[in-house]
């Protein structure tokens, strides 16, 4: 009974979210339905929390390895919860200049706002970062010329890395105009224009169709794996 | 609602579009019909797919975990969805062997998506004790904070196999080569191009685009649900021959006697 309660819930919302487009007047039943995905996300994260605190806490009591990491994410979940909930540090919105905590937990001046600005943003910038040395040693692997594809490969990157820098210009510049097409920076515009674009195209359009059957699939309830399957 | 005098039933702007969804709803619901009525198409070995039988025993021989991320997106995301479908046969896989299987997720939903969909997949596959709604955890919402756990918990539980299944933006390097270091079997899965490559290049098989979205199908091997998929390639083959058809006329038409003089006119001064 309950899942085909959520079987109805899924046609129903899909259906809606489908002919919204289409249809002027259901675009104001696309943003209820949106706006119920939203709600439903919301009470989800309060589950979400739960299972956060209840994993963390066992880590903890137990003393397993790493239980350390696991005071610090606990620490942390307090301080912020504590600082967004109970506005610290919010300055008073100027239409409500009496309430004193009229402001959003966010704005500019907040312990909240402090936190994401001098915590949680430098640490994010840092992993971001990290990424340059995970390209590398990723194009490093994938780069080696073990056969035909793998060369060619290679080949194009070699063309893309020198067309997109300065050693570019430099190496093929001399090049007379008549054979400009020929320099290392319009031969990796060409690349990424036509052949990138066209494979992204390819693989784009594969995708759409696979999002349609997908879509077609679970509205009509054939594939229900995502609701725990038929058992 | 009320709709005003000037309201039309129909937004004129999107009436093509609705052609081209109704033919390809109709392409697929059609070959749905004629695979439930017997004309059940063959589908081409997927590598990625028939490797999960694989990377999910090597976990069990090895005694080490299994790791699957269903992407960094909420379940209105159809890359979630369609990660979610394949854990639930990875999830099936694993209770049959008695692996152990560990899902962080970033995003609370999916949490409880993915509880159900292991819970009923360990059901099914007659193991009801192997499922332990504790490995199926939430860590953040937050995209780098998740890409950290995921990566810390590769180095310190150093699962064998790892499945990233869903809507990945950057941190699916920071996953795949932090995967690839540890040495686990790799699968990979999600329709963002932008990080196929990544994919390509660290992990040993990558479901690209279309595939992905078959998986379900694919792993589930019932007649209607493979059924879409021909209907999928029918309307690919059209749009195919729309586009060529496009390029043809195109072409034609830059090369008529009236564009040419239009143009000649144009240059002249």
């Amino acid at each position: 009974m309950s899942r085909s309660i959520a079987l109805l819930i899924c046609l129903v919302g899909g259906l809606t979210m489908l002919v919204s487009p289409f249809l002027p007047m259901a675009t104001g039943w696309a943003n209820d339905v949106t706006d119920w995905f939203n709600i439903l996300a919301a009470m989800a994260f309060v589950l979400g929390g739960g299972s956060l605190l209840k994993v963390q806490l066992m880590r903890l009591s137990a003393r397993g390895p790493g239980w350390g990491y696991s005071a610090v994410t606990l620490l942390a979940f307090a301080v912020t919860l504590w600082v967004g909930l109970g506005k610290v540090g919010v300055v008073a919105d100027p239409s409500a200049p009496m309430v004193p905590w009229s402001g959003k937990p966010d704005d500019e001046g907040s312990a909240f706002w402090w936190i994401y600005l001098y915590v949680m943003t430098p640490i994010t910038s840092t992993l971001f970062a990290v990424l340059a040395f995970y390209v590398a040693s990723a194009a490093f692997r994938a780069f080696r010329a073990k056969n035909l594809e793998a060369t060619l490969l290679l080949a194009t990157a070699f063309v893309i890395l020198l067309g997109r820098t300065f050693a570019g210009v430099v190496l093929t510049g001399w090049l007379p105009d008549w054979a400009s097409g020929l320099r290392l920076e319009n031969l990796a515009v060409t690349i990424m224009d036509v052949f990138n674009t066209a494979g992204n195209r390819a693989i784009i359009i594969g995708i759409a169709l696979g999002v349609a059957s997908t879509g077609i699939r679970l509205l009509l309830g054939l594939d229900r794996s995502y609701l725990g399957g038929d058992a | 609602m009320v709709l005003g005098a000037d309201a039309s039933f129909l937004n004129p702007d999107k009436v093509l579009l609705l052609v081209v969804l109704a033919a390809t709803c109709v392409c697929i619901v059609g070959s749905m019909l004629a695979a439930r009525a017997g004309s059940v198409p063959r589908i081409r070995r997927i590598a990625g797919l028939e490797a999960v039988e694989e990377a999910v025993g090597r976990a069990t021989e090895m005694g080490r975990p299994i790791l699957f991320v269903p992407g960094i997106q909420d379940m209105d995301n159809p890359m979630t969805v369609a990660g979610i479908t394949v854990l639930s046969r990875v999830a099936g896989t694993a209770a049959q062997y008695d692996a152990t299987l560990d899902v962080p997720v970033s995003r609370s939903l999916v949490m409880q998506a993915a509880r159900e969909s292991v819970q009923a997949a360990a059901l099914q596959a007659g193991q009801p004790d192997w499922y332990d709604p504790e490995r199926i955890r939430y860590i953040t919402d937050e995209q780098f904070g998740y890409a950290a756990y995921a990566a810390g918990a590769m180095a310190r539980d150093k699962p064998a196999a790892c499945f990233y299944m869903g809507c990945f933006f950057a941190e699916s390097l920071i996953l795949a080569e932090n995967g690839n270091a540890i040495g686990a079997i790799q699968i990979a899965g999600t329709a963002e191009t932008a990080q196929l490559p990544f994919f390509v290049a660290s992990c040993d098989y990558t479901l690209i685009g279309e595939e992905f979205f078959a998986a379900s199908a694919y792993l589930s091997g019932a007649p209607d649900q493979l059924g879409t998929l021909r209907g999928q390639d029918i309307a690919k083959a059209l749009i195919a021959l729309a586009l060529a058809a496009g390029v043809v006329m195109a072409t034609f038409e830059a090369f008529s006697p009236a564009t040419v003089t239009d143009s000649a006119v144009e240059v002249a001064p």
